[in-house]
């Protein structure tokens, strides 16, 4: 193993003009992007029906919660490729790369929705019981006091568990390469591996330091909003 | 060790409150229900007129929340019949969320909405729920925080009021919705000493416009004040009611007595 000479480290740097390293970083923003706005529509969905007065939605709610949570999410990935796209033939577009990256988003999206759902059972939990009671008892239906009063202060509740699972979900946006999403990190780490393995370390350091560079100013920034957002009671 | 005693012995008088009162505003006939094993109400029949103030007394554990809370339907029955004001309380849905807006309730911990301002905890339901203008219901949600002495906290948070502000702001709350019956579920027992009396003194003035009002509370020299009538539970039970005089002179019960020798002896 030769050391560190001049040659080898612009060699080095050249990995980054020769792949387009910022732009795999940035399929993976847009998969979070869009995977967490489903699964937030879907999570907030998902824990309506979870407390709402109706048995079987309950029952939907929570039985789709403990599929997704204990789905492995590559199994996932490739339902939605050889499952959805391959035999129920299920597309979102003619343009084989915008499809992948949908059926990728749609999964992520659905499987993070039982996280997000989880997330916002434990802020509802925050809430104590007499704020349900009393938006009832001035006559608000269910729906009104679930969006003016419950989910409102759950999500506030919820900052912390919430922030973990959007930086789960950004760290799951690299098993879209299951989905054969083929621009994201992890496939780009993986040829640049095979084409230059003389700079293995170095290239697995630039895709570790890159995800802790996202990951953690979203850590630091629930911190934050969870002090500031909480409710006070 | 006393409880015991008393539990073991059997009343077989049901009392039926208010029995001679015509087209009453609540009236509870035959109410039972249990949690499990515990019968928590026993053959509840009471009846409460138009303007009248009952307050509802008895050692804790003795039911007298849980009949509170069931009239409307905050806690379930297992049998029996409640009406407000001659309808019986629907199960569920709409009908029961309009009958709720007709009942007010203030409850023990306040229960203000922490994430709304004093004024939207007060105009919230006027507008979701009889769909008023923000401004009329601005407008009379002042008047009401004014009426409680907390109008000039409205743009404040509940967090922010003392406990006997934040239970003065409940009560605005429920009167806004115009209700026909208040129900106080002990409005004073999470309070400070000092500010329990601006809570009654509230519910007193209340009493004096001619609300009809049921009370469960510890507060004694409100009930002998205020109350028209008395009613005494034990176990589950009506054991006795009757006028302020006659049940704080004259218990019928061993248990009443036994009951008001520990809470007036000092």
């Amino acid at each position: 193993m030769t050391g560190f000479s001049s040659t080898n480290l612009s060699e080095f740097f050249s990995l980054f003009t020769e792949y387009d390293i910022l732009g795999a970083f940035w399929v993976n923003i847009r998969l979070t992007f869009w995977s967490a706005v489903i699964a937030t529509v879907l999570g907030i969905v998902l824990i309506i029906m979870r407390i709402s007065p109706i048995s079987s939605l309950r029952g939907f709610a929570a039985g789709y919660c403990e599929f997704f949570k204990n789905m492995p999410l590559t199994i996932i990935m490739v339902f939605m490729v050889l499952g959805v796209f391959g035999q129920l033939k299920i597309s979102f577009s003619d343009t084989f790369t915008i499809n992948f990256f949908w059926l990728a988003v749609t999964g992520l999206g659905v499987y993070t929705a039982a996280f997000v759902c989880e997330s916002l059972r434990s802020g509802i939990n925050t809430i104590p019981v007499g704020q349900a009671e009393a938006s009832r008892a001035l006559g608000l239906s269910f729906m009104q006091s679930a969006t003016q009063i419950i989910l409102p202060q759950a999500i506030r509740g919820a900052v912390a568990p919430l922030g973990n699972t959007l930086i789960a979900l950004l760290k799951n946006s690299t098993v879209a390469a299951a989905a054969s999403v083929a621009t994201e990190t992890s496939s780009l780490m993986s040829t640049m591996i095979e084409f230059h393995s003389e700079h293995i370390i170095g290239i697995f350091l630039i895709f570790a330091v890159g995800y802790l560079i996202l990951i953690i100013p979203i850590g630091l920034l629930t911190t934050y909003l969870s002090n500031r957002l909480a409710v006070r009671r | 060790m006393a409880t015991e005693i008393l539990n073991s012995v059997h009343i077989h008088r049901s009392v039926h409150v208010g029995d001679n009162i015509e087209n009453p505003l609540v009236e509870l006939s035959h109410v039972e229900k249990h949690y499990g094993d515990l019968h928590v109400l026993k053959n509840i029949n009471l009846k409460v007129g138009k303007g009248q103030v009952m307050v509802v007394l008895g050692p804790s554990g003795s039911g007298k929340s849980t009949m509170c809370r069931t009239i409307n339907r905050l806690e379930t029955i297992d049998s029996g019949v409640i009406r407000i004001d001659g309808e019986v309380l629907p199960a569920e849905g709409r009908d029961l969320a309009n009958l709720r807006a007709e009942v007010g309730m203030v409850f023990q911990q306040f229960n203000l909405f922490a994430n709304k301002t004093i004024l939207q905890n007060v105009t919230l339901a006027p507008m979701r729920v009889r769909h008023m203008s923000k401004r009329d219901a601005e407008d009379e949600a002042m008047e009401l925080l004014a009426r409680v002495g907390v109008d000039s906290q409205a743009q404040k948070m509940p967090s922010q009021l003392s406990g006997g502000q934040q239970q003065r702001v409940a009560i605005a709350r429920a009167l806004a919705m115009h209700p026909k019956v208040m129900l106080f579920d002990e409005p004073t027992s999470a309070l400070d000493p000092e500010m329990v009396n601006e809570v009654l003194d509230t519910m007193t003035q209340l009493a004096h416009e001619g609300m009809t009002m049921i009370c469960v509370t510890h507060e004694m020299g409100f009930a002998r004040q205020v109350a028209d009538n008395i009613v005494f539970m034990a176990d589950g039970k009506i054991l006795e009611a009757g006028s302020p005089e006659q049940f704080f002179e004259n218990p019928q019960t061993d248990r009443a007595k036994d009951f008001l020798s520990k809470i007036l002896k000092h």
